[in-house]
């Protein structure tokens, strides 16, 4: 029994990360502003809630089997104050920093209307510290971390953020910028 | 604010709207775009390009785009609540 | 029924006759002066009837809108009918952002106790809780050395203005009170039901709350007697320009323009047109200056008195690079809150700017009239509005320029 939760902690974990990464790229594209072919703007900006919300789904079953689990021995406390644990605590702390950076931002997506737009905004930012942090995370505590096929996965992903983050920093990022001559 | 109405009212708040149209994707029977982006409402009456009167068919679209634009610079307005 | 007039008092002494009324207590009035002028306002006799006299005068805003003042008191919730109504704000608006504007200035200057009577009469009118004035640093010693002169104002806080074009703009004012920034605000209802703080918040421009004294003391039918029944009452008028120097003038309703600028000494041949309303207001060619400056006078040519602002074009300046001027600074004061204002009015400017130049396109014209149509209603205040019906108004008044620039010739002596 605990094998099995051992083993589906590691795969839920994975999947919540692989959801996390396409919900960075596609929340970088939709603050461009900009469509794809066949997906108008108002579509990615659900699919983004959307895999992230699902991340969140299998964040739950990643943290929640890790605690049935009795090798992990991970305790609630250990959702909340890192570097607490028993398994690994450094690299384990950084998944409990970066679950708790992802409530915040959660919480503050699902409640935007009510806490405001600024607030919403400034959590959200904390998207770009959160997905390294699980990233290391996850090549640190994770029992594939450092296995060929993660590496490469951990390699194409960092890449494509990074190139993402690059274009979200360049003058021509917003698809109405040329026809503005102000920067807002 | 416009003159007192039987529809539902699209507001829109020009000190948050940044013209990622969104909304104009959602109520394209009812918003174009101007160049930069913004919402241009489809109606000859200059006075009611801030507040969008909503025929009853397209009110579901109009709730998604409130709740979908992403400075939360639309609300709806319930019939003849304008002053 | 709290009457206003004594019988002795209908007609006394002290009862402005003639066009004279803002300023009979003389330059700089201290309030015993004030007092001596027009007697003394009984504060304690005043309340929702006044607005019952407001109406009989058909005294209407002197800040630019130009509503009629009682229906505006009209607005305000009235206290039956509500368990605990919320207290009432009233707003004296002395921010004259109009830079060709200098009336309020005048008025707080001269005549600070007739404003701080018209502001202490509508807050009984309304129940108000709160005063204020807002005006800029150049009136603001003038406003609080003068309530230091009375007794009865001492609640009324003073608010310092920007001087900044839309700093006088309604929700901008209460923006300032509420949190120091002069910014128009988003709005989904009218200032008197929702304002300060949620309060029912009534904001008029100084003047017309001078003229609100005045009608407290000696009623609606007094303030009837000069002007016309359509424009009745007088009103503070600013002569800028082609004028041997700047002036305000107090002028009766409907009086024709052609008089107001021989009482300020513009030479009849050296004007090409006059800017009545401010930047955000019609030009008026010298063919028509015959026109009454009041609403109904105005309304032909798409104009309206506004807050009495009359610039005078020379005859050998360019109205074009005039307007092209004013619209790139109009579009410089904006709030840079909108989308529409933000980006279209610079772009207004630049265009306005090429037409001026001689720029030989003629596709810029009409590029120019698509801006102005695009941007109208499509902001939190009327910012844009009123740049568009400036810019609109400078192609048809200067059409003949501008047929010349296209041509790459140039009808005034001052070139550029």
């Amino acid at each position: 029994m605990t094998d099995a939760m051992w083993a589906f902690g590691r795969v839920s974990g994975i999947v919540a990360l692989v959801l996390l990464t396409i919900s960075v790229l596609l929340g970088i594209l939709t603050r461009s502003g900009r469509p794809l072919p066949g997906l108008p703007r108002f579509s990615i900006s659900l699919i983004h809630r959307n895999i992230a919300l699902l991340a969140s789904v299998f964040l739950v079953f990643h943290v929640g089997s890790l605690m049935l689990d009795s090798y992990a021995k991970l305790k609630v406390v250990d959702i909340l104050i890192p570097f607490l644990g028993a398994y690994k605590p450094f690299w384990q702390g950084l998944g409990t920093v970066a679950v708790d950076l992802l409530i915040a931002i959660i919480i503050t997506s699902l409640f935007r209307k009510r806490l405001g737009a600024r607030l919403f905004k400034a959590i959200h930012w904390l998207t770009y510290a959160m997905w390294p942090i699980a990233l290391v995370h996850s090549i640190g505590n994770g029992t594939n971390g450092l296995s060929g096929w993660f590496i490469a996965f951990s390699v194409v992903s960092a890449g494509a953020v990074l190139a993402a983050v690059i274009w979200r920093a360049s003058s021509r990022f917003i698809e109405t910028a040329h026809t503005r001559g102000v920067v807002r | 604010m416009a003159t007192p109405t039987n529809r539902y009212q699209l507001h829109i708040d020009w000190t948050k709207c940044d013209g990622r149209g969104l909304c104009t994707e959602l109520l394209p029977g009812l918003l174009d775009r101007d160049k930069w982006g913004f919402p241009v409402a489809k109606t000859d009456d200059v006075n009611r390009r801030s507040d969008v009167q909503v025929p009853g068919s397209l009110l579901d679209a109009a709730t998604d785009a409130v709740e979908l634009c992403p400075l939360i610079a639309l609300r709806l307005l319930p019939p003849a609540s304008a002053s | 029924m709290t009457q206003l007039l004594d019988e002795g008092m209908a007609v006394t002494a002290r009862t402005p006759q003639g066009t004279n009324r803002l300023f009979v207590a003389g330059e700089r009035a201290h309030y015993n002066a004030h007092v001596a002028a027009y007697g003394a306002l009984d504060l304690s006799r005043i309340g929702p009837e006044l607005i019952a006299e407001l109406d009989r005068s058909g005294l209407t805003g002197r800040g630019g809108a130009g509503f009629a003042v009682a229906r505006k008191f009209g607005a305000m919730p009235t206290r039956r009918g509500r368990m605990w109504p919320a207290s009432a704000v009233v707003i004296a608006n002395g921010a004259e952002g109009e830079p060709r504007s200098l009336k309020d200035e005048a008025l707080l200057r001269n005549a600070p106790h007739l404003v701080i009577d018209g502001l202490l009469a509508a807050g009984a009118a309304v129940n108000a809780a709160r005063l204020y004035i807002y005006t800029t640093a150049a009136s603001l010693e003038t406003v609080k050395r003068a309530i230091g002169e009375r007794r009865d104002a001492h609640r009324i806080h003073v608010v310092e203005a920007p001087d900044t074009f839309i700093s006088g703009e309604a929700s901008a004012v209460v923006n300032a009170i509420t949190t120091g920034t002069a910014l128009p605000t988003d709005r989904t209802q009218r200032l008197t039901t929702s304002g300060l703080k949620q309060r029912p918040t009534l904001v008029h421009n100084v003047e017309t709350l001078a003229h609100v004294g005045l009608i407290a003391r000696f009623g609606g039918d007094w303030f009837r007697g000069v002007g016309s029944s359509r424009d009745p009452g007088t009103r503070l008028v600013t002569v800028s320009g082609a004028v041997p120097r700047d002036r305000v003038l107090e002028v009766a309703g409907d009086t024709r323009i052609i008089d107001i600028l021989a009482a300020s000494g513009a030479a009849d041949s050296h004007i090409s047109a006059v800017l009545v309303g401010g930047y955000h207001g019609t030009w008026i060619t010298r063919d028509h200056l015959g026109a009454n400056l009041s609403n109904a006078g105005l309304a032909a040519y798409g104009g309206s008195p506004g807050a009495g602002i009359l610039y005078v074009l020379d005859v050998n300046k360019c109205g074009l690079r005039f307007s092209a001027e004013v619209v790139r600074y109009l579009a410089n004061e904006s709030a840079q809150q909108c989308g529409p204002c933000m980006f279209g009015l610079p772009e207004m400017a630049t265009l306005l700017e090429r037409i001026a130049s001689g720029d030989r396109d003629p596709a810029v014209a009409r590029e120019l009239r698509n801006l102005s149509e695009t941007v109208v209603g499509r902001g939190s205040c009327h910012h844009p509005n009123g740049t568009s019906r400036f810019a609109i108004s400078t192609l048809a008044a200067f059409a003949a320029d501008a047929q010349a620039h296209l041509q790459g010739r140039c009808l005034r002596v001052e070139r550029h």
